[in-house]
């Protein structure tokens, strides 16, 4: 949709909002400036020690209505490769090069009810959210777990703005997220709510088991994810498919279907995301762990292991550490 | 219903008499009155070019999706509901919630992630659902016009829908200028004075629009000699009438309308020798040559009689059809007269005016006629002024 092109932001202001926490309000070229839709964030160009440029995601807090001022806010953190160090070292004045405000987080409206869940710096993925939600008049809970108050930015702000929706769980009071009883009580009362979640993966994974145990839709609850979703990093792994004796090599940067593609079989996909089952072949053999990087099959078809959406899933080295290997079959 | 001609532009830069208006889309429309949106069966309605279905949730809450499904656009419409708030697909069975997530696909385990169909912002509000068929989050219920004469206590009435086979325009134009009474509505409402009588156009900044009337010491037409006597039995004699046109952008137009004993005050505010109605309109473009039209009679006397409720409604009905006769007429010779523009009389203020709102909504959306769009400039008018 919107383009990743780079352009020179001016940064106009930077305010220690928590405790490590610094907003930096961005104002982009008269070109371009984009409103910001809640759930939107910039790929922004920092320097990583070595000089070395890369890119890194940051959602936008919150923004004027034509985007011609923008915050992002960022947490410093000790493990940092080093981008969160050069956003932090920036004064007004200074130039960043980012893109337009990306969306890939978008809110739906019309759902019965809202509940945005953040962890700590998650909320910069979620307060224009709850703000806009409110706005509209939709009824939306906000949960806001963290550390301690002066860690927990914008919590003061949102809690002026949208009162008792705001429930903050601040473990050093002893208000600790019970994520289980949380999502309990949501499936029993109002199952038809939608969930929105950011936060460090440990929240995610909290909220998606008790998602799951308490029998609320998959579907009405979404997150924030940046790239690959794979549980083994890519790496190279050999394809073989006998019915069109076919032997190739799947490299880190390329599909399984692009490979066989590439050797000559005419297999069927669309989505190219893993969405539709289109392009699932039986899978004759593995040496090797299976990384399903799909949402198409259901655990117990995950499990079993014996098919493949190979436009997105892999296989990675198993504990022998020898070559992995996957062997297809046509349907 | 679905013939589309293409909006005539001008050719004068400045002027605002296209004859084919485009709609706003960042807007609230009437789409149905309440009692049409049921949770039992999904209705299908065409707003500002989009087809919707329309439902209710089992607790009561309106629900507009767009009315195709997302799988291969089968309309939703002519589907079932099910469960507390879904709605499923009559083709092969998708199931979609109110928020128009795909909630279930019924020949496969897992569901699509990124299967779903718009659901627009829905209001309920003034016995009317209102839709915004624009940018979803630009949405504010607090923009919705106040037609509280609907649900008041103090006002009593009902109303229709006209299914007009016109541009929205050509109503508001219709409504904002009711010198046309005069030969339209002869046997009703019509009188000489109304073309002879001076009258005020005043506009807010927020786009809205008041014209004002007055007429006094006029015989009442039949219309209004009938309504004196359901408030005064026996009532002779000439009146005070007046027609205050209150516009709200982009569509609603309600008209306060009454006579009173002549020379008993009315115009310097007291009215309570005469009889008050508020006509309601508020209409909703359907496609660029057709459009929906709610309108209601609502009075503030003889609050619960359900004879007068219906006479006048029946009353106003009568008259309504003589304004579909020719607005279907003009729509025909606007179609057979391509390179024909529009001229403009004084009594075209109040409409010339409605005009220049819409398009400063329009420019707001990139899609001005005449004024260009600028992040700058958003759509309020200048300050008010009179003529
Ligand atoms: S092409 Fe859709 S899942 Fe692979
Ligand atoms: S078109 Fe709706 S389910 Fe196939
Ligand atoms: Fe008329």
């Amino acid at each position: 949709m919107t383009s990743r092109t780079l352009h020179d932001a001016r940064v106009v202001e930077t305010t220690d909002v928590a405790v490590g926490a610094r907003r930096v309000v961005l104002e982009p070229p008269t070109g371009a400036r984009r409103r910001a839709d809640p759930g939107t964030h910039l790929d922004v160009r920092v320097e990583v020690p070595g000089g070395r440029p890369e890119i890194r995601s940051y959602s936008v807090v919150d923004s004027t209505p034509d985007g011609s001022r923008l915050a992002i806010t960022v947490l410093r953190s000790p493990t940092s490769r080093g981008g969160s160090a050069h956003v932090h070292r920036l004064r007004p004045g200074d130039v960043l090069r980012c893109t337009a405000p990306l969306q890939n987080f978008p809110v739906r409206i019309g759902a019965q009810r809202y509940l945005l869940l953040a962890g700590g710096v998650g909320i910069t993925a979620l307060a224009a959210t709850a703000r806009t939600l409110t706005r509209l008049g939709a009824d939306v809970d906000l949960v806001y777990a963290g550390r301690s108050r002066d860690r927990m930015p914008y919590l003061q702000d949102l809690q002026a703005e949208l009162g008792d929706r705001v429930h903050p769980a601040v473990s050093e009071e002893g208000d600790r997220l019970d994520v289980d009883a949380l999502i309990a009580r949501t499936a029993r009362e109002a199952p038809g709510t939608e969930a929105y979640v950011c936060g460090p993966l440990g929240l995610l994974d909290a909220v998606t088991r008790a998602w799951r145990r308490h029998g609320l839709p998959p579907t009405a609850l979404r997150y924030e994810t940046f790239g690959s979703s794979g549980r083994h990093s890519a790496q190279a792994f050999r394809v073989q498919l006998p019915a069109l004796g076919i032997e190739t090599v799947v490299e880190p940067g390329s599909t399984v279907l692009e490979s066989l593609q590439r050797s000559g079989a005419d297999l069927m996909y669309d989505c190219l995301k893993g969405e539709c089952g289109l392009c699932v072949l039986p899978v004759r053999h593995v040496d090797g762990l299976v990384d399903h990087r799909d949402v198409y099959l259901s655990e117990q078809q995950r499990e079993a292991a014996d098919s493949l959406c190979v436009c997105v899933s892999r296989v990675a080295a198993g504990p022998q550490g020898r070559e992995p290997l996957l062997v297809l079959d046509l349907p | 219903m679905t013939r589309r001609t293409t909006v005539t532009e001008l050719d004068v830069p400045g002027r605002v008499t296209a004859k084919i208006f485009p709609h706003p889309l960042n807007a609230w429309y009437a789409v149905a009155w309440d009692h049409e949106v049921t949770a039992k069966a999904p209705t299908a309605r065409t707003v500002a070019g989009r087809p919707l279905a329309l439902y209710r949730t089992q607790d009561g809450r309106p629900v507009a999706l767009d009315d195709a499904c997302w799988h291969r656009l089968a309309p939703l419409s002519l589907g079932k509901l099910v469960g507390r708030d879904g709605i499923q697909c009559p083709y092969h069975g998708l199931q979609y919630n109110a928020a128009g997530r795909c909630t279930a696909m019924p020949a496969q385990p897992t569901v699509n992630p990124s299967a779903l169909v718009t659901s627009h912002p829905v209001v309920e509000r003034h016995r009317y659902v209102w839709v915004w068929p624009g940018d979803p989050l630009l949405a504010d219920a607090a923009t919705i016009p106040d037609m509280h004469q609907m649900d008041s206590p103090e006002w009593a009435g009902d109303g229709l829908t006209i299914e007009a086979p016109c541009n929205y325009q050509l109503i508001l134009d219709n409504l904002m200028d009711l010198t046309h009474e005069e030969f339209v509505h002869g046997s009703s409402i019509g009188q000489a004075e109304l073309s002879e009588s001076e009258f005020t156009t005043r506009h807010e900044d927020d786009g809205s629009v008041t014209v004002t009337r007055w007429m006094r010491d006029v015989e009442p037409p039949p219309f209004w000699r009938k309504n004196m006597r359901d408030k005064f039995p026996g009532f002779e004699g000439r009146v005070d009438r007046w027609q205050i046109i209150h516009y709200y952008a982009p569509s609603t137009i309600c008209i306060d309308v009454g006579v009173a004993e002549a020379g008993t005050g009315a115009p310097e505010g007291d009215r309570s020798r005469g009889v008050n109605g508020y006509v309601m309109n508020t209409i909703t473009p359907e496609t660029d040559t057709t459009s929906h039209y709610f309108w209601a009679f609502m009075r503030n006397y003889r609050l619960d009689s359900q004879l007068i409720t219906t006479q006048l409604r029946e009353g106003v009905r009568g008259v309504f059809a003589e304004d579909e006769a020719m607005l279907v007429a003009q729509q025909r010779a606007i179609d057979a007269n391509p390179d024909k523009v529009f001229y403009s009389l004084t009594v075209d203020a109040g409409g010339m005016w409605v005009r220049r709102t819409l398009d400063r909504m329009l420019a707001a959306e990139g899609r001005a006629l005449t004024i260009p769009a600028s992040p700058a400039s958003p759509a309020t008018a200048p300050a008010r002024a009179t003529s």
